[in-house]
């Protein structure tokens, strides 16, 4: 591990179908070896960086095109990311650090693997750039524990990027210094909040700290830290080589630029597809295929669990864009598309659900703690035929008290498929609590 | 005592903190260790506490709290299968079932050859290959059919 230096070259995949896309985070993926450092190179990668180390350009001035952009933080909290840089401090006698939001463990979301297997250099590129804007001479890249080959591709690229003068001292030949490294998970959906992400990176248990203080005040070390998302870091070079309106122009009002859908469940082709904000999701549903053996859609998920669940219909009327979204009274979230047909059982779905933020409630905050357990055995017993009637009741309560009533999202993220499938889906939880088995199943018969 | 080969990993995982931070590496060493041992005992934590110079309790505290630390043993191959909503969508339960009447064992025991240990696992973050699973925490397969699963498990034979 010390001394390794594996070279880069991984295959473009087969998998997702690049017509229709707009392929901005994974434009690489075009090219036969798309991770590799000369593949990047040659389609222009570090030519940003490049022009503004040496022609010395004002971090304001960069701050000015991010926030032009109109790029919004791509983790799902869709925060403005010009305006999160600009509240980092100016001065600071000390070490000041970025942090980078690999850690993908929302059920659904699998976008920022693909950037760090397909095009890491991008994202080394989007890292060095912000590090040079917010003075940060080191950064880490925290990324998921499971998938570890990815883990592998990421540090290849960080020490060929080293080697050819992108990362470390004196980065090409200026005075502009910034080391960066990879760091993993090893298996803790909450790490992907970024406070206990933080802790994580201290070597700690992830548990979510007290905001405020915000990380740009104290953050990893205690000291002042930058934290976005795989995405967004990963957009930035685009933004600085064609300005920050080509970004905005790129999407939709309050949204703009590409965003990467994760499409997984229920479609023909599931996998990444990268197209501007503001597309229709029937358009983008037709890249991965339609739903998949010629079946009805039934729900989707737009931007994974901890956004509502919507039914066909308004999915169906709705764009894939911040507003669009929020509109139809749900959330793009990370851009998470859990897709379901007609034979889904809601209930078993969202028992799934709850059982995954019961596994992984961090158990510092007892609503969430209590309330993610207590969630999880009223379903089972319902989907164990020993349901009763005031049970659906009891889970609206139960959830809308846990929502708000703890240190950070999870609470929230838990009690959102709770209330919107009940919501959606009411008659279809009844049945199951009358009957004792599912309507779904019991159609199928 | 950590090998020197675990130590010589230790080591480089620490240049990537400040010199006062060791503890930062705790992560990561106790990955180290799990690998070379197969799974973590109480004095493997303490022995890799003690060379980043924190708690024992600390250190613990971490191995307990993520999922992809054993603290028992797990034998030569843990499998772990994905059943979260976008696996469980493309079918993990044929999977899972395959794979339990194939090795005899259920969600967290040990084949009796002490060789394979199945065990139930959370969103790995790779839902466009569901169903999928990871072997000794390393190797993901994904696209897994019951054909695949087989294929999988005669390689590691």
């Amino acid at each position: 591990m010390a001394t390794k230096k594996a070279k880069l070259t991984i295959k473009a995949p087969v998998m997702t179908d690049l017509k229709g896309q707009t392929l901005l985070c994974l434009r690489t993926l075009t090219e036969e070896n798309p991770a590799a450092l000369e593949t990047y190179i040659k389609i222009g990668g570090y030519s940003a960086l490049k022009r503004i180390v040496t022609e010395k350009v004002k971090a304001t001035d960069i701050i000015t095109e991010v926030k032009n952009s109109g790029l919004r933080g791509r983790g799902g909290a869709g925060f403005p990311t010009g305006l999160k840089w600009s509240f980092m401090p100016r001065y600071f006698d000390g070490t000041k650090y970025l942090v980078c939001n690999t850690d993908e463990g929302e059920p659904g979301t699998f976008k920022d693997r693909d950037i760090i297997r397909y095009n890491p250099h991008q994202l080394i590129e989007g890292m060095a750039i912000a590090a040079y804007t917010l003075g940060a001479r080191v950064g880490y890249n925290y990324i998921h524990g499971e998938i570890w080959q990815d883990f592998e591709t990421f540090e290849a690229a960080l020490h060929e990027a080293k080697a050819a003068g992108y990362l470390g001292e004196n980065i090409l030949g200026t005075n502009f210094s910034f080391d960066l490294y990879a760091v993993h998970g090893y298996g803790a959906y909450i790490c992907g909040e970024e406070t206990a992400l933080i802790e994580s990176i201290e070597g700690k248990k992830g548990q979510p700290r007290f905001k405020p203080p915000f990380p740009a005040s104290y953050g990893v070390f205690g000291k002042p830290t930058n934290v976005n998302n795989t995405e967004s870091y990963t957009s930035i070079p685009w933004i600085l080589e064609n300005g920050g309106q080509a970004f905005a122009d790129l999407g939709v009002l309050n949204s703009g630029g590409t965003k990467l859908f994760s499409v997984s469940g229920h479609v023909e082709k599931p996998g990444n597809y990268e197209v501007k904000m503001g597309t229709p999701f029937n358009e983008l549903l037709a890249l991965a295929g339609g739903v998949w053996k010629g079946r009805k859609l039934k729900a989707v998920i737009p931007g994974g669990p901890s956004t509502p669940v919507m039914t066909a219909e308004a999915i169906m009327a709705a764009t894939m864009d911040y507003d669009g979204l929020s509109k139809a009274r749900s959330s793009l979230g990370a851009g998470s598309m859990i897709v379901m047909d007609e034979t889904t059982c809601m209930v078993k779905a969202l028992h799934r659900l709850s059982y995954f933020f019961y596994e992984e409630s961090c158990g510092q905050c007892t609503p969430c703690r209590e309330g993610t357990g207590w969630v999880y055995r009223v379903i089972d017993r319902i989907v164990n035929g020993k349901g009763k009637m005031e049970d659906l009741d009891l889970l609206t309560d139960i959830s809308n008290n846990i929502a708000g009533r703890t240190i950070c999202a999870l609470g929230e993220a838990a009690a959102t498929p709770v209330l919107s499938f009940i919501k959606h889906f009411r008659p279809e939880f009844e049945y199951y609590i009358q009957h004792g088995k599912s309507m779904v199943e019991s159609q199928k018969c | 005592m950590l090998s020197p080969q675990a130590i010589e990993k230790i080591d480089y995982e620490l240049t990537k903190y400040p010199a006062d931070q060791r503890q930062a590496a705790v992560m990561s060493a106790l990955r180290i260790v799990q690998t070379e041992r197969g799974w973590l005992s109480n004095e493997s934590i303490s022995e890799v506490a003690q060379y980043l110079g924190m708690p024992e309790i600390a250190a613990m505290e971490v191995a307990t709290f993520y999922n992809m630390y054993d603290l028992s043993p797990v034998g030569k191959y843990k499998i772990t299968v994905c059943t979260n909503i976008s696996c469980m969508l493309r079918d993990s339960d044929v999977i899972v079932d395959h794979l339990k009447s194939k090795l005899g064992v259920g969600f967290n025991e040990v084949t009796p050859d002490g060789k394979f240990c199945l065990k139930e696992g959370e969103c790995m973050g790779c839902c466009g290959g569901a169903p999928l699973l990871h072997v000794n925490n390393t190797q993901m397969h994904e696209f897994l059919t019951t054909e695949k699963v087989d294929a999988i498990l005669e390689e590691l034979k």
